[in-house]
């Protein structure tokens, strides 16, 4: 799960974590109101689109105003810049050409930055521990960085029942230039972002950039969140920070019937049962020289209904002209599976290809179903046949 | 032999009373597999199937039926004192079928594994089966939620992080007269307690192993890590397959382990370092038996 930029701020602001002063607005007149209250004499101010996508600066917004980010000098000019975002549709290479409606906007301090750096705290995998990742090159991917200069990277592994300690957070200041009167706000800083980290159950929270202002503030100034999907249940206030409207409309969809769902560029769905087995279907409709238009699991265990939820789902998606279902029913009944389709089938009237590709318990039974259902659709004895099955049926309807 | 489990391994089931733990338990004592006792809290004292004793801890449990494996069917949020349970409890194996356990949960329990003799397989994982020389394969070790029929008693081993996938590996060594020593699941979570290397090292050493299909896919470096210490160590040949070649970056297929960041853990990374250990790879899901039975015949 993924969130705004001011949710993550305000995040910050309830964990102690120093960023820039700031707030969020849905109107003009109350982005004047929080330059105001920010009560900067000859200060500067920030004014900053709110969706998910990233490339914010270089946007265009569909009016023909340009830049999602912008600086300006004075809490009406603040008014003035709010009142061409909100409501408005700002299109960035992320968003795709449809762009997202800003919402909100963020009204902050502009501060002017001395030093750039980079933090982030994850699970590392091969260790099973967190790690907190630190860079002196702020600013830009961090990938970049481990490729050109992995020296300057830090990682620092964290004991799961101890905690960041102390001397910890004086090794990543040391490591960062961050001294003086600097360390106990790195300290401070990189403590309280450990406790949020933990307490709020996140996957990944980066960092980037972490600033050194000119007079002398150590800031976060910008940061990701991602989440523990497994761990929402238990962080009521971060599904609560959640904006569907950000998401693709049949993955939310999909998740209100419990199947996984998510969606690519190509022309043929797929219903698969597992993950694993989905992302191998999504492979081999490419071997066989298609595209995938989804990746869809509808679980282990896969009743009527789930299946007939994922025929809606994937055929609402109007780039698809191919179905390719794939079920290895190693516990379910493959003539549950089989009438699951038909039903689903004659219910959405399927006009495109469709190939079934079903194999495991009682599957005899369930081929007799579907050969007899009157649906134009085809069987295959293994995956492979079945792909080339569905792009080569796909090809001869365009 | 076999590993981890044989056909007179002594199994227990936590969350014996669920509806996902009792059809799984029910299918398991169907297939011939010794499940001896069940533990849900507060239902100690009864029988499940009329037939197998109910205890209120994995404790009793274990002293009342020497009981040395339990499989977990517990709801996510209790799942990781499920396994610390057993754990306390001095089991040789805990595998947890359980899926969606908080990464931080799991985080805690692997520290606090360290230095037991229990070894952990899961969580969310097909569990594992070591087919039996009945018909259909009947009379086997059945610990998760595997279909125990498609398996055949012989002497290839499978180890995968998907369950769907594993059937299928099964299902085509099965058709075409292969039987298995075991199959392991390990699951498909970022933090896992039995990872491909530590299966692969156990095949390794089973004289009833004579060849390994390994089933991979996107995210992490755990095929990778595997495939290095294979290429080095491992006297027998293994096919390998990894799925995700298609999946986008950032996004999570399904398994919480499985997604791409920062152009670590691609398919494409993972196919060359297997194939650059001598496996042999099934270009396909469709192409993982006959990729075996390709690597034996080299």
């Amino acid at each position: 799960m993924n969130i705004h930029e001011f949710q993550a701020r305000e995040l910050f602001a309830e964990f102690g974590v120093a960023t820039q002063p700031g707030k969020v607005a849905s109107s003009p007149e109350e982005a004047e109101n929080v330059a105001l209250a920010l009560g900067l004499s000859g200060g500067k101010f920030v004014v900053k689109a709110q969706i998910h996508a990233g490339g914010r600066g270089k946007g265009t917004f569909k009016n023909g105003f340009k830049g999602g980010v912008h600086l300006c000098g004075t809490p009406t000019e603040a008014k003035d810049l709010a009142s061409k975002m909100i409501g408005q549709v700002l299109v960035t290479h992320q968003t795709g050409p449809d762009g997202k409606e800003v919402g909100k906007i963020f009204v902050g301090e502009a501060v002017d930055i001395a030093r750039e750096l980079y933090l982030a705290i994850l699970i590392d995998r091969a260790t099973s521990v967190p790690v907190v990742i630190a860079s002196t090159e702020g600013g830009v991917d961090i990938e970049t960085v481990a490729e050109k200069n992995p020296e300057k990277i830090l990682r620092l592994p964290v004991h799961p029942f101890l905690g960041l300690m102390p001397y910890q957070t004086r090794i990543i200041a040391a490591s960062l230039g961050l001294t003086g009167p600097l360390m106990s706000q790195a300290s401070k800083l990189f403590t309280n972002l450990y406790r949020l980290f933990i307490e709020r159950d996140c996957s990944m929270v980066e960092v980037n950039p972490l600033v050194v202002t000119k007079d002398g503030r150590l800031l976060a100034l910008d940061a990701k969140f991602n989440f523990d999907d497994n761990a929402l249940y238990r962080q009521p206030s971060i599904v609560a920070m959640r904006d569907v409207t950000e998401e693709d409309q049949r993955e939310v969809e999909a998740s209100k019937h419990g199947l996984n769902y998510i969606g690519l560029d190509g022309n043929i769905a797929c219903l698969v049962n597992g993950a694993g087995l989905a992302m191998a279907t999504m492979d081999i409709i490419q071997h066989a020289g298609g595209s995938p238009a989804n990746f869809l699991d509808v679980g282990g265990g896969a009743s009527r209904e789930q299946v007939a939820s994922a025929f809606r789902i994937i055929l609402a998606d109007k780039s698809v002209q191919g179905v390719l279902v794939n079920i290895f029913g190693g516990i379910m009944d493959c003539d549950v599976i089989a009438h699951g389709i038909v039903e689903a089938a004659k219910e959405t009237g399927l006009s495109i290809p469709l190939v079934v590709r079903l194999e495991g318990n009682n599957v005899e039974a369930g081929k007799k179903t579907l050969a007899e259902s009157g649906l134009k659709l085809e069987g295959a004895e293994n995956i492979l046949h079945a792909a080339q099955k569905i792009v080569s049926a796909v090809k001869a309807a365009v | 032999m076999s590993i981890l489990v044989t056909p007179d391994t002594r199994v227990l089931i936590q969350g014996i009373t669920g509806s996902f733990g009792a059809r799984h338990a029910k299918l398991s004592l169907e297939y011939g597999t010794k499940v001896v006792a069940g533990v849900t809290p507060g239902k100690g004292g009864q029988l499940f199937e009329n037939q197998v004793p109910i205890f209120d801890t994995v404790d009793q449990a274990v002293r009342e039926t020497g009981a040395t494996v339990s499989a977990i069917f517990v709801p996510p949020p209790f799942a990781a004192d499920a396994i610390l349970e057993g754990v306390a409890a001095g089991l040789d194996l805990v595998v947890t079928i359980t899926e969606g356990i908080p990464v931080l949960d799991m985080m805690r329990v692997k520290e606090a594994m360290k230095g037991s003799k229990t070894r952990l397989i899961g969580p969310n994982c097909p569990g594992l089966v070591t087919p039996g020389t009945g018909e259909k394969s009947h009379g086997g070790c059945r610990i998760g939620i595997a279909p125990g029929y498609i398996h055949k008693k012989g002497s290839v081993g499978v180890v995968s992080r998907s369950g769907t996938l594993t059937y299928e590996a099964v299902w085509q060594l099965t058709s075409r007269g292969y039987g298995q020593s075991t199959c392991v699941g390990i699951g498909g979570d970022p933090i896992n307690g039995t990872s491909h290397l530590d299966v692969l090292k156990m095949f390794n050493e089973d004289p009833e192993t004579d060849a390994i299909i390994m089933i991979g896919e996107i995210g992490g470096s755990a095929e990778e890590e595997a495939a290095a210490w294979a290429a080095q160590h491992c006297k027998k040949p293994i096919a390998g397959f990894i799925a995700g070649a298609t999946a986008p970056e950032g996004r999570r297929m399904g398994h919480a382990g499985a997604i791409v960041s920062g152009g670590q853990g691609t398919a494409e990374g993972k196919i060359a370092a297997l194939r650059a250990a001598g496996i042999e790879i099934a270009e396909t899901p469709s192409d993982m038996a006959d990729a075996l039975i390709r690597r034996m015949n080299r």
